[in-house]
């Protein structure tokens, strides 16, 4: 593909699920009216969800799901070898996500829990970046489309990368959203990254703060202004621990 | 000024006329909140039922209808080797009815800078030039401080500005659209005891104000107390959320940046608005950020509004609605901070 009659970068890009719901490599064959498009700007080395190719000759690795098993390490590591970029992708690759929860638990009760009399092998969950270098973190739950395609951009004609360093109160209020907190409900929005788009307040649930903090959030305030309003410590932090990405105030 | 008498039958055939061809911005209700208090906001109306001119305020101000949170300044096809670029700011004609004597304030104060500054908007002026303003007035909310502003009456920057008399309005006309759109409805002229009327109604909306803020020596003492505590006590409260710009009627603030479509094709030149309390307002290439803390964010908030707009415009930028404080998860309002400057409350 030329344009300007530049031979356009194809990035060859494979993506590996862990332990996660795989929402985020689903994530990525959304979007109809440009998954052409995105199909087109990269080459699909390994991605199960799209094509049945299997081959490890790629530069970027879009990592999705959390650490949770020694054999995950073992190819996570193999993966970080042969790969230029690796990308944690998602909430569960960024933080350990949902799955992180059971490090709260006695891992032998938890596992007889799930799995009853076949146990399996397990140890408490990591981030990838717990793992191996991480070159850039798109958390989210699932990961934003938009988000994937503006790195793919990146690779591709340098354009670049987003960052938000505000919390999604911006965003929400860019919406025209009604607060939550004007509706007697919590929202994580005011200390959580931005970058969805604010898509729970608007949908008219408060935010989880899956996109992990925002840089430099002000938690005492927040915490705070949470408790005046009348929200129970417990509340708050059940809801920061529910994706991991607050483990550092928890 | 030219004043006239509307009946209520004729104000409702003004807002059916206008209907027949343009759309109508007014405050609508959309919900309640957990504590009862109505929900409205500014948005499009289909009938004059539609329209909740009694409103109390919206969380959000209507200055979007002229300063989108988002738009496209220009946008780019990518041919073969070449490319173009191109600009559109034409809008429809609109009507925005029920704007309250502050919001108009505000409107007029962007005008000094979007239409009368030393870089016009073409956007801007597009959006202002083809919206027809019709004003009414209203008794203030107790923590509205406009009035120490000046911003509680209205003598420019609209179409019509409307004063409920009981059974008809008082109605002031500043535009030749507006004097001829009048003239197609029932409209009479003023009488003594018309005038009798609007003065009493005026009278009880000035005594109205209960929140008031010491504007004398404002920007000098904000020279005074650049390095004062206050600044410390409120900014350590601030979540450098932007949640205040946004909903401000005089924030302006925006951010520009580059999209490119998925097939490379086709290109965005966008604008967003942003604020001055965001972490990374003054971040620069290289990564220094000139406003590194909450404190200082919040302060040079403060003296935008109340210092170095008067140097330009020869006004502060705030027009007291406190949309502002209102919105604030953290409590912080302009009132409270100008009064703790004055008290030296740290
Ligand atoms: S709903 Fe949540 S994200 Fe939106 S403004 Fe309120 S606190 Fe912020
Ligand atoms: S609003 Fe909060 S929970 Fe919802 S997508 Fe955004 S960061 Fe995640
Ligand atoms: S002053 Fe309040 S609304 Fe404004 S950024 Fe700070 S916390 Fe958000
Ligand atoms: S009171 Fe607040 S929201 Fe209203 S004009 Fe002043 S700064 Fe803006
Ligand atoms: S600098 Fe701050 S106060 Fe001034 S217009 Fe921008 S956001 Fe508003």
């Amino acid at each position: 593909m030329k344009h300007l009659n530049i031979e356009q970068k194809r990035p060859r890009i494979a993506v590996f699920d862990f332990t996660g719901c795989e929402g985020c490599e689903l994530q990525l064959a959304n979007k109809e009216e440009t998954l052409g498009a995105f199909l087109d700007a990269i080459e699909v080395i390994n991605y199960r969800e799209v094509s049945s190719e299997k081959g490890d000759n790629y530069d970027v690795a879009l990592i999705d799901g959390a650490i949770t098993r020694p054999d995950e390490i073992e190819r996570l590591k193999a993966i970080r070898e042969k790969a230029k970029v690796l990308v944690a992708m998602g909430s569960c690759a960024c933080f350990g996500g949902v799955t992180k929860l059971k490090n709260a638990y006695n891992l032998d009760e938890a596992n007889r829990e799930v799995y009853g009399d076949c146990p399996k092998e397990t140890i408490p969950t990591m981030a990838v970046g717990d793992v191996v270098t991480v070159d850039l973190k798109l958390p989210g739950c699932p990961v934003s489309k938009d988000e994937v395609e503006r790195v793919v951009q990146h690779l591709v004609w340098d354009l670049p990368l987003p960052t938000y360093a505000y919390p999604v109160c911006l965003q929400c209020k860019q919406r025209y959203t009604v607060c939550r907190f004007d509706m007697g409900e919590l929202c994580l929005g005011p200390i959580t990254r931005a970058g969805c788009n604010a898509p729970c307040p608007a949908g008219g649930l408060g935010c989880w703060g899956c996109r992990g903090p925002a840089e430099n959030p002000n938690y005492e305030e927040f915490f705070a202004l949470a408790k005046e309003k009348g929200f129970s410590e417990q509340e708050v932090k059940d809801r920061l621990a529910f994706f991991g990405g607050f483990e550092d105030v928890l | 000024m030219l004043f006239k008498i509307l009946s209520k039958d004729g104000f409702r055939s003004l807002v059916e006329i206008i209907l027949q061809s343009n759309e109508i911005i007014a405050p609508k209700k959309i919900g309640t909140k957990a504590d009862g208090d109505p929900i409205h906001q500014f948005l499009p109306v289909t009938s004059f039922e539609e329209m909740d001119l009694d409103y109390r305020t919206t969380e959000y101000s209507a200055k979007t209808y002229f300063l989108p949170y988002r738009e496209n300044l220009c946008t780019f096809d990518f041919e073969a080797d070449d490319w173009e670029q191109k600009i559109a700011y034409r809008m429809q004609p609109r009507a925005i009815i029920g704007l309250r004597a502050f919001d108009i304030n505000a409107l007029t104060k962007l005008d000094k800078v979007f239409s009368k500054g030393r870089f016009p908007s073409p956007y801007y002026i597009s959006r202002r030039k083809n919206t027809f303003i019709v004003g009414i007035d209203r008794e203030p909310l107790e923590d509205e401080f406009c009035q120490s502003i000046g911003a509680d009456i209205v003598t420019h920057g609209f179409d019509l500005f409307m004063t409920d008399l009981g059974d008809r309005y008082f109605v002031a006309v500043d535009s030749d659209r507006g004097f001829n759109l009048l003239n197609r409805v029932d409209v009479r002229e003023v009488t003594d005891e018309d005038t009798q009327a609007y003065k009493e109604v005026r009278k009880r909306i000035q005594n109205g104000f209960k929140t008031k803020i010491n504007l004398s020596n404002l920007p000098n003492l904000l020279d005074l107390e650049f390095t004062s505590e206050v600044w410390k006590k409120w900014g350590d409260k601030c979540l450098s959320c932007g949640s205040c710009a946004m909903v401000c009627p005089t924030c302006y603030c925006y951010g520009v940046s580059e999209e490119v479509s998925m097939d490379f094709k086709e290109g965005a030149r966008v604008k967003q608005l942003y604020s001055c309390n965001l972490l990374d307002f003054a971040r620069v290439a290289g990564g220094h950020n000139f406003r590194p803390d909450q404190e200082t964010r919040l302060k040079y908030r403060y003296y935008h509004q109340h210092r170095g707009f008067l140097e330009d415009y020869d006004e502060p930028k705030c027009v007291g609605c406190n949309r502002c404080g209102r919105v604030c998860l953290a409590g912080i309002s302009p009132a409270a901070v100008i009064r703790d400057l004055y008290e030296e409350n740290v």
